[in-house]
């Protein structure tokens, strides 16, 4: 089973139809939506995913949209930015029940429809208050749906615990094994420990995500950490993922020869110029826009990320769409208004 | 015991309620205590009271007891009071 099928051309024309769909309920339902839209003349109709009218991201800090009653929501999502604001993100039954389902038919792609034995490459330390998860531990829980028989790699004190790992290893390391956790905590914890221990990992699938932002210290490249994870520890099916609550439910899945993101049948991403806001070409990098039609309780089918980054090819990889890379953050993004935020990248 | 008791008993013990709560009428969305982490103890007190493996669509459809029920039916358990 897989969601990675579409070439982008089909892609293309049954996204547009969907979103332009999507795009018209929320105006239906979601009144400040609907101000905003109207108020930089929006059309009803688009011609392609790049002409649908997107929001910033941090918009869902600034603002409660959603396109359901008060009485229908169902969960609220957050999430902390570095600065302390917070996304709300509103689901209903529905949108809940189909964000799990899809994230579940993603990362099948790579796991099979088996739940694998799962090592956890953190600690259960943040699970500590049932009642507030850190964003962290709230990732976490979310995979372990598709593991088995959990073990946390690391003690509660944020160190690596050894002797699970020999444990989980010597009982499950035989057969594929699932391995996941944020970059930087599998690069310092977890490669660092099975290279100096001679740990054979070889039958692990790792799904891992986080950004590289922490390993810059570590001079880490996304190509150097394959490299060295399947040369030092067997390590080599590795997918990095990148994904976003304001968008719960869709991530982008780097396939099995690396190196390259995958949008999933549902999603689509397009690269745009930062001062004209012109899509940009393959090879050409900007400010990333994610687009997904799981987003049905609240606007955020179409959101401007404050994310760079370049497409490197359409239908020339392991799956077909586009494929590309995440290269960072925009500069000093939390910190400043929007406006500011792009002058100064421009 | 039989296959409903045990079952009944599985979900009593990992969204903690109380020995004699009513749940075969239980389901995700109206239970407060059934969270994602009680669901991940839920799923493996299920998977080691009746020996089986639940493979992950099950793990995301199983969203009440009559669900379960309906899945381990495919592991073929047999439920009668």
């Amino acid at each position: 089973m897989t969601v990675f099928t579409l070439p982008q051309a089909e892609k293309e024309r049954l996204l547009t139809k969907q979103l332009t769909e999507l795009t018209a309920h929320h105006r239906a339902h979601c009144p400040p939506y609907a101000r905003m839209l109207a108020a930089t003349g929006t059309p009803e109709t688009f011609g392609s995913v790049a002409d649908l009218p997107w929001l910033p991201v941090r918009l869902f800090k600034q603002h409660e949209l959603k396109s359901i009653g008060d009485d229908e929501v169902f969960k609220v999502l957050t999430s902390s930015g570095t600065t302390g604001d917070v996304s709300r993100i509103h689901l209903d039954k529905a949108a809940a029940a189909t964000q799990t389902r899809q994230l579940g038919a993603t990362l099948q792609t790579v796991l099979g429809p088996q739940r694998l034995p799962m090592l956890l490459v953190d600690s259960k330390g943040i699970l500590k208050d049932r009642r507030s998860f850190s964003a962290r531990g709230a990732g976490v829980l979310g995979m372990a749906t598709f593991g088995r028989s959990h073990v946390w790699a690391l003690d509660e004190a944020g160190h690596p615990d050894l002797p699970a790992l020999r444990e989980f290893l010597a009982r499950h390391g035989g057969a594929p094994f699932l391995v996941f956790g944020f970059t930087y905590l599998v690069w310092l914890h977890l490669y660092e420990v099975a290279r100096s221990h001679g740990l054979d990992l070889s039958n692990g699938i790792l799904i891992h995500s986080g950004g590289w932002k922490k390993l810059v210290d570590q001079a880490v490249e996304p190509a150097e950490f394959r490299r060295r994870l399947a040369g030092d520890t067997g390590l080599s099916r590795v997918h990095n993922f990148y994904g976003m609550v304001e968008q719960i439910g869709t991530i982008f899945l780097e396939g099995p020869s690396g190196g390259s993101l995958y949008c999933p049948d549902f999603a689509d991403v397009v690269v745009r110029d930062p001062v004209t806001w012109r899509e940009l070409p393959p090879g050409e990098p900007g400010l990333l826009e994610v687009v997904s039609t799981l987003p049905t309780s609240y606007p955020g089918h179409v959101l401007l990320t404050e994310d760079l980054g370049v497409v490197h090819g359409v239908d020339d990889g392991d799956w077909p769409g586009k494929r590309f890379s995440v290269l960072g953050r925009l500069p000093r993004a939390e910190a400043r208004g929007c406006s500011d935020t792009y002058r100064e990248a421009a | 015991m039989t296959e409903l008791r045990r079952l009944r008993e599985a979900f009593r013990t990992s969204l903690d309620l109380p020995p004699d709560a009513e749940v075969d009428d239980l389901r995700y969305q109206d239970n407060e205590k059934w969270d994602s982490l009680a669901h991940m103890s839920l799923v493996a007190a299920i998977e080691d009271e009746f020996s089986v493996m639940i493979d992950t669509d099950d793990v995301i459809a199983l969203s009440s007891f009559k669900e379960a029920v309906r899945i381990l039916g495919e592991h073929g358990i047999e439920f009668r009071d």
